[in-house]
């Protein structure tokens, strides 16, 4: 009871983190997309890089949020952004390279090689037959990719609110050193509904990104 | 025209190098359909994927209209000829009209013209425009979309076609109806046409050209009654069947083999026309005429001897009748259905031609005809029912 009092009696400053929140996680992933697809697509060019990259990718995600802030702090200090914003940003991009760039790879690599050929056969050159076969066959597992990081970013950047970054981890941290858990639950429930939000907000683009012909 | 000169293809495996194209040498003239045929593994597809280059050749050349292919750009170069590829391959994202008219709208033409030009494509393969234009890939059966996948193909109307198996997922009866269909259009638009197939009744029905593989070796390139009749070795032999003399029926028309015929009237008496049929040496019987030289019956020999009276009183109904367009299959056909020996040949109006008889058609398929032997031919069968 005493959580839900809070809650409506807050509801401005849970908006308000809300929406930090969600923009931190969104202009991250933005721009884990713009470099994962790419990197996706291009790793299709040759195996042995495309194993590299994705083991690099793989190891990143192994690393514990915490420790990852750790270590951007002494970098970023450097140029005077060594907690915040920039961190956060950096983290959730770099953990959202994973899913996006497998996705990405999986998804060009499974297109049927009879569509490849047919469009080579007709005298499509590479770029168009990426532009008109391959990335609008791929769409669904890619977008499939960028959700998959978005929620498990949103949980991610709760603990960015220890650097400094703001977001709803920010009712978390404060729950937790004020000993309240009316905070810490109204936090982590916030979450976690922003997390279900998400995903389904994403699933609705997916089905409108996904061309007609093939959606299920 | 295609000429390839030497053309060869060795893949290079762990397994050591493999060679699917063998030194292949051939041509086909302008407007002619030419069928490689052979078992599995023969190299057919590499060759075929060779000319559009979606295989590298190793060495040799290829002439396009008498242009070497090597040095232009593959792009270029694909953009002039059709492509039916063996899986069909329709891009599931786009609509039946934005699959046909992908080759025109890559080629720049304007919105309007690709969109008539895929209307008309659909007309072409039989498929309703109305139904079809908005469809996507998935929404079709198996026939109608290998039928898409030819149209595509044809959409910028390239002199140069390759097609790898076209018909090879649908079954028999619709194959026979499309093949039907694409020998029709083929008259109209006289492309000049590479087409994969391992079925020597398809081969036979469609090529003006069969190119028997081996191996990755062409072991023999001729026009398909050729084939059939002097097969070059065993393995030809053998690929071609047992029945080839049967395949071959369907490769002579009537009138190839159409004889003159003697008959008779209603009005004539019975005495002159057992006149007739000993002079003319029939066995059995003289077809009767009515006076639009249209057939309407036989008197048989038997009754001719023993009966006195007018031809138009005692005669027998015809069962059956050939027009000179007909194949030699269907009057085979026709003639076991019907227990027969012959046939009167009619034209469109029911006028009396000739005749066809099955010592005609032993004949015909039981000589070698070299060129000479083509000229002479109807005066042997002319002796023979003489
Ligand atoms: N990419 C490749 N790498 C290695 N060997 C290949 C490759 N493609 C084809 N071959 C081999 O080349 C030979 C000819 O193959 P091809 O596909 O031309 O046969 P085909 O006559 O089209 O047979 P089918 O009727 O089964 O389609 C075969 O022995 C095949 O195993
Ligand atoms: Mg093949």
């Amino acid at each position: 009871m005493d959580t839900f009092d809070f809650l409506t009696g807050n509801i401005d400053l849970i908006l308000k983190l809300t929406v930090e929140h969600l923009s931190l996680v969104a202009v991250a992933v933005g721009l884990a997309t713009l470099t994962g697809v790419p990197i996706g697509i291009a790793i299709t060019q040759n195996e042995r890089v495309a194993r590299v990259v994705l083991y690099l990718a793989s190891i990143i995600i192994t690393i514990p949020s915490i420790a990852l802030f750790g270590i951007m702090i002494p970098i970023l200090s450097t140029i005077g952004q060594g907690i915040g914003y920039l961190p956060a940003v950096i983290a959730v991009l770099l953990y959202s390279q994973l899913p996006i760039i497998r996705n990405t790879y999986t998804a060009i690599n499974n297109v049927n090689p009879a569509l490849r050929e047919a469009a080579r056969g007709i005298g499509m050159n590479p770029v168009q037959r990426l532009r008109m076969v391959e990335i609008p066959l791929a769409i669904p597992v890619i977008m499939a990719g960028v959700r998959t990081a978005v929620v498990m970013n949103i949980g991610v950047m709760a603990i960015a609110a220890y650097i400094g970054a703001g977001g709803l981890g920010v009712l978390i941290s404060r729950g937790i050193t004020q000993s309240d858990p009316r905070q810490l639950i109204a936090g982590a429930i916030a979450v976690s509904i922003l997390a279900v939000i998400a995903d389904y907000g994403l699933l609705w683009l997916q089905k409108r990104l996904t061309p007609k012909g093939i959606s299920a | 025209m295609i000429r390839i000169d030497n053309l060869t293809k060795i893949f290079e495996t762990p397994n050591g190098p493999v060679t699917a194209a063998d030194h292949i040498n051939m041509e086909v003239p302008e407007g002619e359909i030419c069928v490689l045929l052979g078992p599995s593994g023969c190299g057919k597809t590499t060759t075929l994927k060779m000319i559009n280059r979606i295989i590298p050749s190793t060495s040799g050349r290829i002439y396009i209209n008498g242009e070497d292919t090597t040095g232009m750009d593959t792009v270029e170069l694909r953009r002039n000829i059709g492509y039916v590829i063996q899986q069909i391959g329709l891009f599931p994202n786009m609509t039946i009209e934005e699959n046909i008219a992908i080759v025109p709208k890559l080629l720049g033409w304007e919105a309007s013209r690709y969109k008539a030009r895929a209307k008309e494509l659909l007309d072409l393969v039989a498929l309703d425009p109305g139904t079809f234009l908005k469809r996507y890939p998935r929404e079709l059966s198996g026939g109608q979309q290998q039928r898409i996948g030819v149209a595509r193909a044809l959409a910028a109307d390239p002199p140069v076609m390759l097609m790898d198996e076209p018909f090879g997922a649908i079954d028999p009866i619709n194959r026979e109806v499309i093949q039907d269909e694409f020998m029709k259009m083929q008259q109209e638009l006289r492309k000049t046409i590479m087409f994969v197939s391992h079925d020597i009744d398809e081969a036979v029905k469609m090529a003006d050209r069969i190119a028997i593989f081996r191996d990755g070796r062409l072991v023999q390139y001729d026009t398909p009654d050729d084939l059939l009749a002097h097969p070059k070795d065993d393995f030809v032999e053998s690929f071609v069947g047992d029945d080839r003399a049967l395949k071959r029926l369907r490769l002579v028309q009537v009138k190839q083999v159409m004889e003159p015929v003697t008959t008779v009237r209603p009005e004539d008496s019975l005495s002159t026309a057992l006149q007739r049929i000993e002079q003319q040496g029939y066995s059995h019987a003289i077809l009767m005429v009515n006076e639009r030289q249209q057939p309407i019956g036989y008197v048989s020999r038997s009754v001719a001897q023993t009966t006195s009276g007018l031809c138009g009183e005692h005669y027998f109904g015809l069962k059956t009748e050939a027009s000179p367009e007909d194949d030699l299959r269907k009057v085979a056909s026709l003639m076991f259905t019907h227990d027969t020996t012959w046939l009167p040949c009619t034209d469109a109006n029911g006028t009396l031609v000739g005749q066809v008889t099955q010592r005609g058609i032993t004949h015909y398929l039981g000589a070698t005809y070299h060129p000479d032997a083509l000229g002479t031919l109807p005066r042997q069968l002319h002796k023979v029912s003489a």
